[in-house]
């Protein structure tokens, strides 16, 4: 278990965790840690595993090695039962918002209520109008997920994992593909609903410029490492070579512009191959 | 040489791998069924969904089966002089043979894809591992109803298709081809045995009712998320079932009907 002052400013704490897909390495021994009620932003390129985390901490998946401990409990040795209880004080926002087709979007956001709790038709419907009102989203209660945009979809998605009132939110991705002004109204919401409802927000995300602006501490990920870790400001006055690159967009860097491949003269001159190797 | 060992090591071990996980996918699946008891709409639903909308495939093709062994019958019978036997030659055949068989090839071609198809699509989705974070057991929620809805559905449909079939023989071979009435009916009666046809037939479609189920929803939760996927586990679906199908109805004839 973790001690109580860590408990008391953190609420999730990774320890040690390793964890591979097959051969390839996602996590190398890597630990962070969540403080309770701030927005804590983790960054990388695509393919780093961010999702994976997530996963890892909702108990979805098991890690190799290492302990993950949410609210003080250690998630990979909770019994399904428990370990249910614990994700009801846990949102997650997935990418493509994962709302349930063959349902309209009050039902959506319904559904949480009505399969956690006994409350009466009347009080879950002033519930989920509430949520909804919350999103933006209260005159849409009657479209289907196949009727809404992308934007909206996920602001769906976001009045469900905040139905239950949760300790803390995942978000997957959660400005990928947005317009401008979906884009803005996401970030609004993410800032005023960790605030209004003293959430803890987790956002994993790869566009720099909006999570930096919402984002409290921000850890950089990279081949299963964590390779930069502060606040947007500190960030930004990083000196790490790597961090400059990611945080800035520059096309080359330690991040090579080229995948790896033998020498561009000696390619070009050797007709007879057409693999790199 | 050792490659092909190599290939057949690593099928072997899949084919077995994928037997564990599906045993488990069944015994999470049949310990949910408890918890659908208690919400009837679910349940309801899904029969809808599953059993109704496959009414109309059944019963037409029930008529069709029915009309073509009243035909069939009736031209082998008529060289015997023993046309007045079609009634239970018609009845005998669906209630033990063809109802079970083929409603549930139908059902596996109908439901059972939808089934793997919408499954296999939320799983793309993420609407399974969206429910698993929202703490419901999407196996419990999702697939028990399903389930539960197939094995009920099932053998409902074949007595459905026997029943029409049995008018459809009764439109040919009485309406058309002049088979005594009476006749027809009263050897019917006579010779089709409760306990022999119809309950055994009964006990077939649960079985096929219970397997394809069983494989529709296992497939779906079970394919690889993407297009290409889910297409080939729908595929899966269909081939697995008409080969459980004909195999245990093979299994069940002989044990029923046969003195093996």
């Amino acid at each position: 278990m973790a001690n109580s002052e860590s408990l008391e400013k953190n609420i999730v704490s990774i320890k040690h965790l390793s964890f591979s897909r097959g051969s390839r390495k996602i996590f190398d021994d890597i630990s962070l840690d969540i403080a309770r009620g701030k927005i804590t932003a983790i960054m990388g390129p695509s393919g780093t595993g961010k999702t994976t985390l997530l996963k890892l901490i909702g108990g979805q998946l098991s890690p190799d090695h290492g302990q993950i401990h949410v609210d003080g409990q250690n998630v990979h040795r909770l019994k399904s039962k428990d370990l249910f209880n614990l994700r009801k004080r846990m949102g997650m926002l997935f990418q493509s918002g994962a709302l349930l087709t063959d349902m309209n979007v009050f039902d959506n956001v319904a559904f949480p209520l009505r399969e956690h709790t006994h409350l009466p038709e009347s009080m879950i419907r002033s519930l989920v109008l509430m949520k909804l009102h919350a999103v933006g989203l209260r005159g849409a209660r009657n479209l289907m997920p196949s009727e809404l945009s992308g934007g909206m979809a996920r602001r769906v998605a976001l009045a469900r994992a905040i139905a239950l009132d949760p300790l803390m939110i995942m978000y997957d991705e959660p400005f990928t593909g947005q317009d401008p002004i979906s884009m803005g109204a996401l970030v609004h919401l993410i800032k005023s609903l960790n605030n209004a409802l003293g959430l803890t927000s987790i956002i994993v995300s790869h566009d720099v410029q909006e999570t930096a602006a919402i984002a409290d501490y921000i850890y950089v990920l990279s081949e299963g490492k964590i390779v930069g870790q502060g606040t947007p400001q500190q960030l930004a006055d990083s000196d790490s070579e790597w961090v400059q690159q990611f945080m800035n967009g520059n096309a080359d860097g330690p991040v090579p512009f080229q995948y790896p491949a033998p020498d561009y003269l000696d390619d070009l001159l050797s007709s007879h191959s057409t693999t790199a190797n | 040489m050792f490659e092909f060992l190599e290939n057949l090591g690593k099928a072997t071990r899949s084919s077995f791998a994928k037997l564990g996980r599906s045993t488990l996918f069944l015994g999470h699946t049949l310990t949910g069924i408890g918890d659908v008891i208690p919400r009837p709409n679910l349940l309801i639903k899904q029969i809808y969904s599953v059993g109704v909308l496959s009414f109309l495939i059944i019963t037409i093709s029930g008529l069709f089966v029915g009309m073509v062994l009243g035909l069939q019958g009736f031209y082998t019978l008529s060289d015997f002089g023993a046309e007045e036997s079609l009634g239970v030659m018609v009845a005998a055949s669906l209630v033990r043979e063809l109802g079970p068989v083929v409603s549930a090839l139908l059902f596996a071609g109908r439901a059972g894809s939808a089934l793997t198809a919408e499954i296999g699509l939320m799983k793309a989705t993420e609407q399974l591992s969206g429910m698993e974070m929202m703490a419901v057991d999407p196996v419990k929620r999702i697939i028990s109803p399903r389930f539960l809805a197939g094995f009920i559905s099932t053998p409902l449909l074949a007595a459905l298709f026997s029943a029409v079939g049995v008018m459809g023989g009764h439109l040919v071979g009485v309406g058309m081809l002049g088979v005594d009435d009476g006749a027809f009916w009263a050897q019917m009666q006579a010779n089709i045995d409760f306990q022999e046809d119809i309950i055994n037939g009964v006990i077939k479609s649960i079985v096929f009712g219970f397997v394809v189920s069983w494989i529709a929803l296992f497939e779906g939760y079970d394919a690889i998320p993407t297009a290409e996927g889910v297409s080939r586990a729908t595929t899966r679906t269909v081939v697995n079932s008409a080969f459980s199908i004909l195999g245990l109805d093979f299994i069940l004839t002989a044990l029923m009907f046969g003195d093996i």
